[in-house]
Order: C-alpha cells, then sequence, then structure tokens
C-alpha cells in the first residue's frame, strides 16, 4: 500500500511540475528553463510508473524505451527549423497512436469490464485513432508527399464523412451497451478502422494554408487521446497533462481562427482556397516593379523598416538573409523590426522560430497589434513571401472572402516592397491590391536571392 | 492492469479533468505569440505521458501476448513523442535570445 501511495505522490510532483512547466512559458527569458521541468516530470512519472508493483517484461519495456528515446533523438536532432510543421504533426501522430494501441491493449486484455471503462476505452481509441492519421494526413501535406497540399474534395464528401460519424457513434453506443463486451471483439476492431479512416477524412479536404489550425487541433486531440487512456487505466496524473495539453490546443485553435476571422467549422469543412474565385472587385492599375538596384537606394535612406515574413521566406530558407540584411540596415542607422502575423506559415508561431533560429533578437519581433498603430510611421515595409495577411481588401470589400480577417497594414507604410516571384495570387486564390497601391513597389525573384542581391549592393558600396 | 472504473471514481476524475482544462486555459493564455511553436511541441511532448498507460499495458498484462507486443509499440511511440518533443523545444527555444546589451547603440 505504501508504494501505491509514494507512487502516487510522484504523480503529483509530476503534475505539479507540468503546470509550472507551461506557466513558466509566458516568457522567452523562462522559456526554456520550464520545458526542462516539465520534462524532469514526465522522468519522474515514468520512473514512478516502473515502480508499480508486479511490473514484468522488462526486456519489452528496456526494448521499447531504447528505440523510442532512438527514434526521439534522431527526429529532434536532424529536423530543419523549416520543417517544424511536419515534426510537430508527426509528434501529435505517435502520440495519438500511442493512446491508440494502449486502448488497444486494454480491452485485449480485460474485454469485460465496467460500462465507464469499456466508454474511456471507446473514446481513448476514437481519439487516439483520428489524432493518429489525421496527423499522418496533416505531415503528408505539408511535406506535399503522397498527396497534394491543396484540399481534396469530392461529391458527396460531407455525406460520406456524416455517414462515417454516424456509424462510429452508432457502433459505440452497440459497443458500450452490450450485455457481454468480450463478445464484442469484431464490432471493437470495426470501430479502431473506422475511426483510423475518419482521420484521414477529416483532414484532407483542408488546404495547407489552414494547417495552423489543424495542427493546433490535433494537438488538442492528442491530448485528449491521452485524458481518455487516464480514464481507462484510472489514472489523475494522464487526465490531469492530457486536460492540459488539451486546452493549450484549444486556445491555439481558436487563436489561428479569430486571426483568419473564420470559424473552425468553415476551416474543417468549406475546403477554403479550393475554389477560384474571381475577384469581386477589378483591381485597376497596374504593378509597379522595381529593380534591386533602385530599391538599395530607398532602403539605404530609410530610418525604419518592418519585414513582414510569411511561408515564402520558410520555402526559399531566407530567415539567414533576411537578417544579415536586417543588420547592415541597422548598421546603417535605421530601426529594423520584424511584424509576425498569427497565421503567417504553417503553424502558430512558425515565423518566429525562423527569425530566431537566424539570430534576431525576440525584442525584434512584433506581433500584428503591436505593430499596426505605429506602422504609419515605418519608411519601408518589407514583405516576404506573405501575401494575403497584408491585402488591404480584408479591411474594406465586403465580397472578397477574406474580409475581416484581420491584416498587418503594411499599405499604410511610406512604402512597400513586395519581394515576390510573380503576379501569381497568393492561397486563397484572391488577387491582392497591395500591389496595385501607388506606394508600392514590386521585386521580382526568389526571396532569398532578392534579399541577397540587396546585401550585396550595401557591401559593394 | 486496473481497468474497473466505478461511477465514483469516474466522478472525481471527471472533476479533475474540468478543473486541468480550465487550469490549462488560464496558463496557456499567458503565453505570448512569438513562443507559439515551441508551446506546441513542449505541450506535445506532455501528452506522451500516455506513456504511462503505455508502460501497464506491456508490465501488467501477464500471460497475453498480444498486449506485450501492443505495449512495446505503444511505448515506443509514446516514448518518440516525450523524447521527440522535449528535444526538439529545447532546441527551438536556445535560439530565442534577447538583444546582446552592449550592441544598443
Amino acid at each position: 500500500m505504501s508504494l501505491t501511495i509514494f507512487i502516487t505522490i510522484c504523480y503529483i510532483i509530476s503534475s505539479v511540475l507540468f503546470v509550472i512547466g507551461l506557466k513558466r512559458m509566458s516568457s522567452p527569458v523562462s522559456a526554456r528553463k520550464a520545458n526542462q521541468l516539465s520534462a524532469v516530470g514526465m522522468l519522474i512519472a515514468i520512473v514512478a510508473t516502473l515502480l508499480t508493483r508486479g511490473m514484468m517484461e522488462w526486456q519489452w519495456i528496456a526494448f521499447g524505451l531504447a528505440v523510442g528515446t532512438g527514434i526521439g533523438i534522431l527526429a529532434a536532432t536532424r529536423v530543419a527549423m523549416t520543417s517544424m510543421p511536419q515534426m510537430v504533426g508527426l509528434l501529435n501522430g505517435s502520440g495519438g497512436l500511442a493512446s491508440f494501441i494502449v486502448g488497444w491493449a486494454a480491452y485485449h486484455y480485460q474485454p469485460e469490464s465496467s460500462l465507464l471503462t469499456t466508454i474511456s476505452t471507446y473514446l481513448a481509441v476514437l481519439i487516439g485513432g483520428v489524432t493518429f492519421t489525421g496527423s499522418f494526413i496533416a505531415w503528408a501535406k505539408l511535406e506535399e508527399k503522397f498527396v497534394t497540399g491543396k484540399p481534396i474534395l469530392f461529391a458527396g464528401q460531407k455525406i460520406v464523412n456524416s455517414l462515417l460519424l454516424g456509424a462510429l457513434i452508432v457502433g459505440g453506443i452497440i459497443f458500450c451497451l452490450h450485455p457481454d463486451p468480450a463478445d464484442n471483439y469484431p464490432l471493437f476492431v470495426a470501430i479502431m478502422v473506422l475511426s483510423l479512416i475518419l482521420g484521414v477524412m477529416v483532414v484532407i479536404p483542408i488546404g495547407g494554408a489552414d494547417m495552423p489550425v489543424v495542427i493546433s487541433l490535433l494537438n488538442s486531440y492528442s491530448g485528449m487521446a491521452g485524458a481518455a487512456t487516464g480514464f481507462v487505466i484510472i489514472n489523475s496524473m494522464l487526465i490531469v497533462a492530457g486536460s492540459l495539453v488539451g486546452a493549450s490546443g484549444i486556445i491555439l485553435t481558436r487563436i489561428m481562427c479569430k486571426a483568419m476571422n473564420r470559424s473552425l467549422t468553415n476551416v474543417l469543412f468549406s475546403g477554403f482556397g479550393s475554389v477560384t474565385k474571381k475577384a469581386a472587385s477589378e483591381v485597376k492599375g497596374e504593378a509597379k516593379a522595381i529593380s534591386v538596384k533602385d530599391a538599395y537606394y530607398v532602403l539605404e535612406a530609410a530610418r525604419s523598416v518592418v519585414f513582414v515574413p510569411g511561408y515564402g521566406m520558410a520555402v526559399a530558407q531566407a530567415q539567414h538573409a533576411v537578417r544579415e540584411l536586417g543588420k547592415i540596415l541597422e548598421n546603417n542607422g535605421a530601426e529594423v523590426r520584424y511584424a509576425i502575423h498569427p497565421v503567417a506559415g504553417r503553424m502558430p508561431g512558425h515565423m518566429n522560430v525562423l527569425l530566431a533560429e537566424a539570430d534576431v533578437p525576440y525584442d525584434q519581433l512584433f506581433e500584428m497589434d503591436a505593430i499596426n498603430p505605429i506602422i504609419d510611421t515605418i519608411d519601408v515595409a518589407v514583405v516576404i513571401g506573405a501575401n494575403d495577411v497584408v491585402n488591404p481588401a480584408a479591411r474594406h470589400d465586403k465580397s472578397s472572402p477574406i474580409y475581416g480577417m484581420p491584416i498587418i497594414n503594411v499599405d499604410k507604410a511610406k512604402t512597400v516592397f513586395v519581394l515576390k516571384r510573380s503576379m501569381r495570387s497568393g492561397f486563397a486564390g484572391i488577387e491582392n491590391e497591395l500591389f496595385y497601391y501607388d506606394n508600392t513597389r514590386m521585386v521580382f525573384g526568389d526571396a532569398k536571392e532578392t534579399v541577397q542581391a540587396l546585401i550585396a549592393e550595401f557591401k559593394s558600396v | 492492469m486496473e481497468t474497473h472504473l466505478d461511477p465514483i471514481s469516474l466522478i472525481n476524475l471527471i472533476f479533475l479533468f474540468v478543473i486541468a482544462i480550465f487550469l490549462g486555459v488560464e496558463l496557456i493564455s499567458k503565453v505570448p505569440s512569438i513562443l507559439h511553436t515551441p508551446l506546441m511541441s513542449g505541450s506535445n511532448a506532455i501528452s506522451g505521458i500516455t506513456i504511462v498507460g503505455a508502460l501497464l499495458a506491456v508490465g501488467l498484462t501477464p500471460g497475453s501476448a498480444l498486449c506485450t507486443a501492443l505495449g512495446t509499440l505503444a511505448v515506443i511511440f509514446a516514448t518518440v513523442n516525450v523524447v521527440g518533443g522535449y528535444l526538439v523545444t529545447d532546441r527551438m527555444l536556445r535560439m530565442f535570445k534577447a538583444k546582446p546589451t552592449g550592441e544598443k547603440k
């Protein structure tokens, strides 16, 4: 008995460390220590679990821990910062899969259980399965492997998905209410398979630029799956840790949706961006291109510069070049800031990580709400690989699909440079009227090469 | 593995679940958006806590080869989640630096 109490105390300590870890994430100064605290909490939880009376099969436990640790270390040290969304997607998926398998093992070992346990098992398998395949598809979409990054839509998709969900609910009710759950193995297998299919079906209609929402949501699910597992094995710590993560995912999902001015249902079900809508209001005028040389003269004279990065910067791997240009501008006497839209990139905070990797101090990273009030004092705003998040149509054009979405008001800066490969429209397939504004100049070409050419101009003086 | 959930413990667990969700919401709302990626990978590592269930599935299911196999698989995936999640978060957070004070003009 005393051993059980000891283990429980360890679990309490772990939970507290998780809470403190999340709390101290609120500042970049304390965040690293916070993460380490949280990791210590996890270690305590694992060791305490291993002390449980009657544990056997040590060789398999050691094997599993060793293999998992090896893969984890390899993955974490090798992944490029630009691929962080994929990495988080895969990590979500492996957590979901683990919960899914634990649910299966619990049922297999003890099929005739109480009703409440059966319900929990059902939920762990359902949420875990959806998290696993959903994350896998999200990863594949981000990598553009096996599936296209664009929304995949087909006739009757909603009907198929509703039927799938309905089958899972009805199957779940029959499964839970059956007087002898041990007879239910075939039904249980069907539920497992359908959960896995559902995960695929819910993510394929969602386009690449909506991935920040999907990744956040899957993050939430992976926590919920853990909490459900906690109900199965009656473990309070799993429930606490799982719901903390679940809550974090919910908040991030909400922030992402708000930053796009869309509801979660709209993101999940509309296949946004699959139909290239014709711009309702014809954009007038002509985009004015500018050469690198002329852009250099403008930047040389600028006293304040704001860089507005988007996914294009990640694709071009331009963050280091951007940072170098920023440094040169600073030495030239300009005040340099980086303005980051909440949904820039493919996951929340994606751009911040890339710029941090390039050694940009975090006090130069500005959130949208911090930069917009001072944007009209800025001499030059340099848009790098961002498009929809700086489209002024979001402010005034009621017919625009992105109307109402908060944007970074770069058009109010004195001069705007847009670094872009061509005049192609952004993810949402919407013409960007910013390109035709009087104070906008287009610098065509690969973002990284353009920035490097600008650096060369500065250095040649 | 102990898997007999009775109504009293269920209510207690739900109680815990609800409070923890509210606590989570309070904590996460205070995280600035520049840290959202590390927050996500860090909290993701916490969701690897399901490793506890995985370990019990290997260690406390005597006589069932399938459970041992499933449990081992679950341990592998949960460990990837935990180790990979914490390490990659640490790697990111290491990069976030304040402006060196000497550089200011």
